[in-house]
């Protein structure tokens, strides 16, 4: 019995993929509020990614919708789907590896302002989207590295250019796939404190799929739990960790130390 | 395919610059003292070729020097820029040569003739290229360079077949407006010595819609539209996730590559007073085309002036050079033989493999990386 307050800044209704037999992602109906970090959890092949590709389109449902603040964006393209807001990160990195990583950065800048179809302007010529990137580049650290390409750019510092591309698309939905995998022990928490900062910042709403515990634990308003392409369980992290659906399927054997 | 990077690190492209030469190259300069050297000296040479060289077969060079370097840009912004493989840019380059044709062989020698043969040649062109976009850019790149292969041979064939419209296999010859007529005198005097007729108007109205469609291809592809382009070559579903409609902007790039190639297939036309099968539909053109746009240096736009500067060169100097080498060395055996004007196109071929062996960013990535060093 849930009262509809405000509508959901993401929602999907009985999100469904089959691949020939195999379903992938199951029947998922989720309802994310405006401001919130959810972590979505569950063991390798749950149907996490999956499920972060039916939402932001790379991947079409077989079955159910997808909501972007109330509007039904299910049949649109991912690039339509990014315009409404839906902002995606990838699990293993994505760039433009030849691109320097400011011009990575400006070329999420130019999408937002919607300036890719100007043909005959210098594009040097809109100094305020330059500006923007580089202000992108000092947030997430990565100012000196203006000039280099990503693919001599260190594992590390990727991620955080794929942050800053999620950033400079300002999305309504920030989705991170495992954004710390990969990643060395002393430049995890950079990222960690990059994302809790988008959480302070605004009303953004963050859905994170993440395998660490302490990250889920530190970071995450609510958990849910993937499992067989199912949801399994919902709720805050403290009830859920404590769920004995979740320790059986999932946490009893990562948790322990 | 995939272009080298074009940009050092150290290189601060995002400053502006003022003044008019950077605004006329839109901010993309050569980024060379030598590269900057050569392009001067060849459109200085292009310029004032009718001044400097007499008799009507450097003029011929130089004219069609300047028709492919609109249409080696136009490949280049398609190949170096967004990645994609088309065998149809003949077929565009032919439409231009028939619109201008078909305008002036049946309407009348006039410019409105010719006005009408180009826009109707540009709308046929803009058509075809949003038809094959839309329908097979969607699918993976080999398969779309097997629909462009596919349907500029039939273009090719409709074009041979449809003789009373095309001419057939003869082509098309025709009148020239009288302004372009050689009997055209505009001036009463020589001009620095030289006695000014409608051929050398001609040969300037190819050379200053060549630069000008240059300049325009240059600042498209540095336009932030041409920044997507780049983008979507390098990672296409990157670009789309980041809300760039990938077959949108490659169906676009397409539209204005082809239009450009449409546009020097017309001037061709205008300066050969004919147009057929051969000049400019065949398919030996397109190799030609590709070899321009590779020995230049992909996605440098720049590459254009330099590639098709050297390859027309070489195709109509390279006999004469050879015959002259084959009579010096006349009594040795062998040699002579070796470096008959008959063999031209064996070593035509040479140069060309070692050319692109040894540059493989083309000659201004080459140039490019020299500065650094």
């Amino acid at each position: 019995m849930t009262q509809k307050t405000t509508t959901p800044a993401l929602e999907t209704r009985g999100l469904t993929i089959r691949f020939g037999g195999h379903v992938a992602v199951n029947n998922v109906s989720c309802r994310f509020s405006p401001g919130t970090l959810t972590a979505i959890v569950g063991p390798n092949g749950a149907g996490k990614t999956t499920y972060f590709n039916l939402v932001s389109g790379q991947l079409r449902a077989s079955a159910g919708e997808v909501l972007v603040e109330g509007e039904d964006v299910t049949n649109l393209a991912p690039s339509a789907r990014a315009h409404r807001g839906l902002g995606r990160a990838f699990q293993l990195t994505n760039l433009f590896p030849q691109l320097t990583a400011l011009e990575n950065v400006r070329l999420a800048v130019q999408s937002r302002a919607d300036a890719g179809w100007s043909l005959f302007k210098v594009w040097n010529s809109r100094r305020d989207l330059i500006e923007k990137a580089e202000a992108i580049l000092e947030r997430v650290r990565l100012a000196d590295k203006r000039h280099v390409a990503p693919k001599t750019l260190s594992h590390g510092d990727q991620r955080k250019l794929e942050v800053a591309l999620l950033i400079a698309m300002e999305p309504k939905v920030f989705m991170f796939d495992e954004p710390t995998a990969g990643m060395s022990v002393d430049e995890v928490p950079t990222v960690l404190e990059l994302i809790h900062d988008i959480k302070q910042r605004g009303d953004a709403t963050v859905l994170l799929v993440e395998h660490k515990m302490d990250v889920v634990r530190s970071l995450a308003d609510r958990i849910v739990v993937l499992h067989n392409g199912t949801l399994v369980a919902d709720g805050d992290p403290a009830t859920v960790i404590a769920s004995p659906v979740v320790q059986e399927a999932y946490l009893g054997v990562e948790v322990r130390p | 395919m995939t272009a080298t990077p074009a940009i050092p690190a150290s290189f601060d492209e995002a400053r502006p610059r003022g003044g008019l030469l950077a605004g006329l190259l839109s901010s993309d300069m050569p980024r060379s003292r030598a590269l900057s050297f050569i392009l001067i000296a060849i459109v200085l040479v292009l310029a004032l070729t009718p001044f400097l060289f007499s008799g009507s077969q450097p003029l011929s060079t130089a004219a069609k020097i300047c028709v492919f370097i609109v249409l080696v840009a136009s490949y280049d912004l398609l190949l170096g820029y967004s990645g994609i493989v088309s065998f149809a840019h003949t077929m565009f380059f032919g439409i231009g040569g028939y619109g201008i044709a078909i305008g002036l062989e049946k309407l009348g020698a006039d410019w409105g003739s010719a006005a009408i043969g180009l826009v109707a040649a540009l709308c046929t062109s803009a058509i075809l290229a949003i038809a094959i976009g839309l329908l097979s850019l969607r699918v993976r790149a080999i398969f779309f360079s097997m629909i462009t292969l596919a349907v500029a041979s039939a273009m090719a064939v409709l074009a041979s077949q449809m003789s009373g419209i095309t001419g057939g296999e003869d082509g098309l010859s025709f009148q020239l407006p009288y302004a372009l007529r050689p009997a055209f005198r505009p001036f009463a005097e020589p001009v620095f010595g030289v006695m000014i007729n409608g051929r050398i108007v001609a040969y300037y109205l190819l050379f200053f819609v060549a630069m000008g469609m240059f300049l325009l291809m240059l600042r498209i592809v540095n336009s932030p539209f041409g920044r997507v382009l780049q983008a979507i070559r390098e990672n296409e579903f990157r670009a789309e996730a980041l809300g760039y409609r990938v077959v949108a902007y490659r169906t676009a790039a397409s539209v204005i590559s082809a239009l450009a190639a449409t546009v020097a297939g017309a001037l061709l036309a205008l300066w050969l007073r004919y147009n057929g099968p051969d000049t400019t539909l065949s398919f030996a053109i397109m190799i030609d085309i590709l070899l321009m746009v590779v020995i230049g240096g992909m996605g440098t736009m720049y590459g254009a002036i330099i590639g098709a500067a050297l390859f027309v060169l070489a195709q109509s100097y390279l006999q004469v050079l050879m015959e002259a080498g084959s009579k010096a060395l006349a009594g040795i055996p062998l040699l002579p033989n070796l470096i008959h004007p008959d063999r031209w196109l064996l070593w035509l071929g040479a140069l060309f493999v070692i050319s692109v062996y040894a540059f493989p960013g083309g000659i201004v990535g080459r140039l490019r990386q020299g500065k650094r060093n």
